[in-house]
């Protein structure tokens, strides 16, 4: 009697150290070769994104859709939110788990590929040619060694956000946002507020580099300025190479600097400050829509084309589609059938209704009913001029355009040399990816 | 009489100690007891010691988190790529920062208001709680409220201004920033330390104040020559525990409070273990991360075994 109770504590506890070290392995191999075996059976696709509400819920939607047109295949769709998901992804990979569809942001990509993370998407069910003619030809980013990797739903482009109250307490004509460099100045300094102390109450122009400010400076700014961050074959930084990727740094910090319109951390951020109307004018991308539509639903708040200067140009950006490197046989066939889904016409008219993110073929987005919305009409007329950078590091390449920021804004130093070390620690960042290829 | 012992001994030996086991209650005892110390032996074994002892493989080689391929050997290239990284260096000089200065803040003020709370026969409940809650209280929460409370346009520059005094760039700026988090991470922990010190008070016998008392000893006398030497162990826990605890929380809040999250302005605010963090989850770069925890690693340890020689003394009453 008294044996055996012991005996069984002693099992037990063998039994869970066994579990923990070594149960999660066998169980998805289990898993995998069940689901390869059953030729006739069930085919469940892992599909991971990050947790925003409006997109997981589509997706919801969306997969009830392509399960009842594809019988025998279920997709399983997983959430982390955003701070967590590089993580989450990273510690499952050498586990050999993880997702068979993965949505990741382009700015990842290329270090998902490096690490053999992801396969090219399969050629004959995405010819390059059909890609390349049908969708917005900013999802080249993710074209690395001759191949496309992922292949987005819908992209996003940067604009101009303006509370039009605020513009008609300054006396500035609502209807008509600043159209060029020195306009969004004036503006700015127009639309400021300014306390006994010398504190910004109201700022003209919200500026966060760690939002979307970088972006706001690489792909809309330095080209507005007849510059570019990169060679056209994307392998060496060119930032430095003619006056206007400083000209833009410059006109950048203005607004903090000289102008004064503009505060780091203003009202904790950029974001916040706009929705709380204490921030007049803000870069944002078309993605803030459904926050403002949920968040601040009050806001009387127009979107203008990003000022240009001597040309136009946004920046552009987007959460991309993908097949990791372990998906064979049926499984690809399936996941493949499940990416052709999600870039279709009608998922990405979907798309754009809950999310606010715009159509990534131009077909669908040059519809009229999008370029006419007065929302969306101005991201989408923005589209043909927008380019997105390619990161070889996302996380790093923002570090650097904040810390440039800061070193001017906090440690005095010189605009000239922080820009400076700014393009020579860009260069350094682009040239290890390289050299390792 | 040998012979026969050795061929035999196995089967004797065995049917005798469940002899023994099933007639012996005390055999039985210790058995379960020690069955039940095993288990939870067992379980961090598996859970924290043997992936420790592994970080110490992964520090010697090259390993991309998400590399799937060979994880090359290394040898100490991770450890001299650290000691070369500015930012490496910046962190752990902050990391000492926030261990000199928030430890003894801690320890400062938790003894001051201890030694209050002691005094006084009303409302001590009242005060216990009040000055206990924010260590109850949720980390990021406490930080989210001290950004707010901070920022420029935040009612502690207002203040500034009503007394005349020019606002503060607080959290934005790199020369106050790890103030101000070390400031948060004292006030946070205030209400522990107040409790281990109140615990550490009433342990003293009073006959000990009487009769320095009766030897003609001043207020200051009693303190320094009485509740101090007693009060010792009490400090040396307090000083390990917080230190330890320095290092390892100092992450939730440099999170939550630095200007653009990651330990700036221009990492002014970073610590060991954020970097850690980064190296591992942003970079992927777990042999760097894995080397980084083992020097921590090492620091803690030489920094408590330094604690407790430094701290511990006999006193002679």
């Amino acid at each position: 009697m008294v044996k055996k109770w012991w005996l069984g504590i002693v099992a037990l506890g063998l039994l869970s150290v066994l579990m923990v070290a070594c149960s999660d392995d066998k169980d998805s191999t289990d898993k995998d070769s069940k689901d390869k075996e059953g030729a006739g059976e069930e085919i469940v696709l892992d599909y991971w994104q990050y947790a925003f509400d409006a997109k997981v819920k589509l997706m919801d939607e969306l997969i009830e859709e392509f399960e009842a047109d594809n019988p025998g295949i279920k997709v399983k769709q997983t959430n982390f939110p955003y701070d967590q998901y590089n993580e989450k992804v990273a510690a499952q990979v050498p586990a050999g788990k993880g997702p068979d569809v993965i949505n990741l942001f382009y700015g990842w990509v290329p270090k998902y590929v490096d690490s053999g993370y992801l396969q090219p998407l399969p050629q004959d069910a995405f010819p390059h040619e059909e890609i390349e003619s049908e969708f917005f030809p900013l999802v080249e980013a993710t074209k690395l060694d001759g191949e496309y990797w992922t292949i987005p739903t819908a992209v996003r482009t940067l604009a101009l956000f303006y509370n039009k109250d605020l513009f008609e307490e300054a006396g500035l004509d609502p209807n008509s946002p600043p159209k060029d460099w020195d306009e969004l100045q004036e503006y700015a300094d127009k639309l400021t507020k300014a306390d006994g102390s010398g504190r910004i109450e109201q700022s003209g122009m919200a500026w966060e580099p760690s939002q979307q400010g970088h972006q706001w400076l690489r792909d809309g700014l330095t080209r507005q300025a007849g510059g570019e961050v990169l060679s056209a074959d994307k392998k060496s930084v060119v930032w430095g190479d003619d006056p206007a990727g400083l000209e833009a740094f410059k006109y950048w910090l203005s607004f903090p600097t000289d102008l004064g319109t503009s505060e780091v951390g203003f009202y904790t951020d950029d974001v916040t400050a706009f929705l709380t109307e204490k921030a007049a004018m803000n870069v944002d991308g078309s993605f803030r829509i459904g926050t403002i539509k949920s968040d601040a639903p009050d806001l009387n708040y127009a979107v203008a084309p990003l000022p240009g200067n001597k040309e136009q140009s946004t920046n552009a950006s987007f959460w991309t589609n993908g097949i990791t490197s372990k998906v064979e046989g049926e499984r690809l066939e399936a996941a493949t059938k499940f990416l052709k889904f999600l870039t279709s016409k009608e998922t990405m008219e979907k798309w754009i209704d809950a999310t606010g993110e715009l159509p990534a073929k131009e077909a669908v987005a040059m519809q009229d009913k999008y370029v006419n919305d007065e929302v969306y009409g101005e991201f989408i007329n923005s589209l043909p001029f927008a380019n997105a950078h390619f990161f070889v590091d996302e996380t790093e390449e923002r570090q650097l355009v904040i810390d440039a920021a800061d070193k001017v804004l906090l440690k005095d130093m010189d605009v000239e040399e922080a820009y400076k070390e700014l393009v020579e620690e860009t260069k350094k960042l682009h040239e290890k990816y390289w050299s390792d290829k | 009489m040998k012979e026969n012992h050795s061929a035999s001994s196995k089967k004797v030996d065995k049917t005798s100690l469940i002899q023994k086991f099933r007639g012996n209650v005390k055999y039985q005892k210790y058995l379960f007891v020690y069955t039940c110390l095993l288990l939870p032996i067992l379980f961090f074994l598996g859970i924290r010691i043997l992936p420790t002892l592994f970080t110490f493989n992964v520090g010697f080689r090259d390993w991309n988190l998400l590399a799937t391929g060979a994880k090359p050997f290394i040898g100490l290239q991770n450890y001299q790529a650290l000691i070369q990284d500015k930012v490496f260096i910046k962190s752990a000089v902050n990391t000492l920062i926030y261990i000199v200065i928030g430890v003894s803040g801690q320890l400062f003020f938790g003894i001051i208001v201890a030694l209050l709370l002691h005094k006084i026969n009303r409302f001590v409940g009242f005060f216990r709680v009040i000055y206990f809650i924010p260590y109850v209280t949720s980390i990021v929460a406490i930080s989210w409220v001290f950004q707010w409370i901070l920022m420029k346009n935040g009612i502690i520059n207002d203040l500034l201004i009503k007394i005349g005094l020019s606002p503060q760039p607080f959290l934005n700026s790199p020369d106050q920033a790890i103030y101000v988090i070390i400031g948060a991470m004292i006030w946070q922990a205030l209400g522990f330390q107040m409790v281990l010190f109140l615990a550490g008070l009433e342990n003293i016998p009073k006959m000990l104040y009487e009769a320095a008392e009766i030897d003609g000893a001043s207020p200051w006398q009693k303190f320094w020559h009485v509740t101090v030497p007693l009060l010792n162990p009490t400090i040396v826990f307090s000083a390990v525990i917080g230190s330890i605890n320095f290092i390892q929380v100092s992450f939730t809040q440099v999170i939550n409070m630095s200007s653009d999250g990651t330990g700036g302005p221009l990492n002014s605010t970073m610590t060991v273990v954020v970097y850690i963090y980064q190296l591992a989850f942003r970079k992927f770069d777990m042999g760097l991360a894995s080397a980084a925890t083992v020097l921590l690693f090492l620091f803690i340890l030489a920094l408590t075994l330094f604690q407790m020689k430094v701290l511990t003394r006999k006193f002679d009453y």
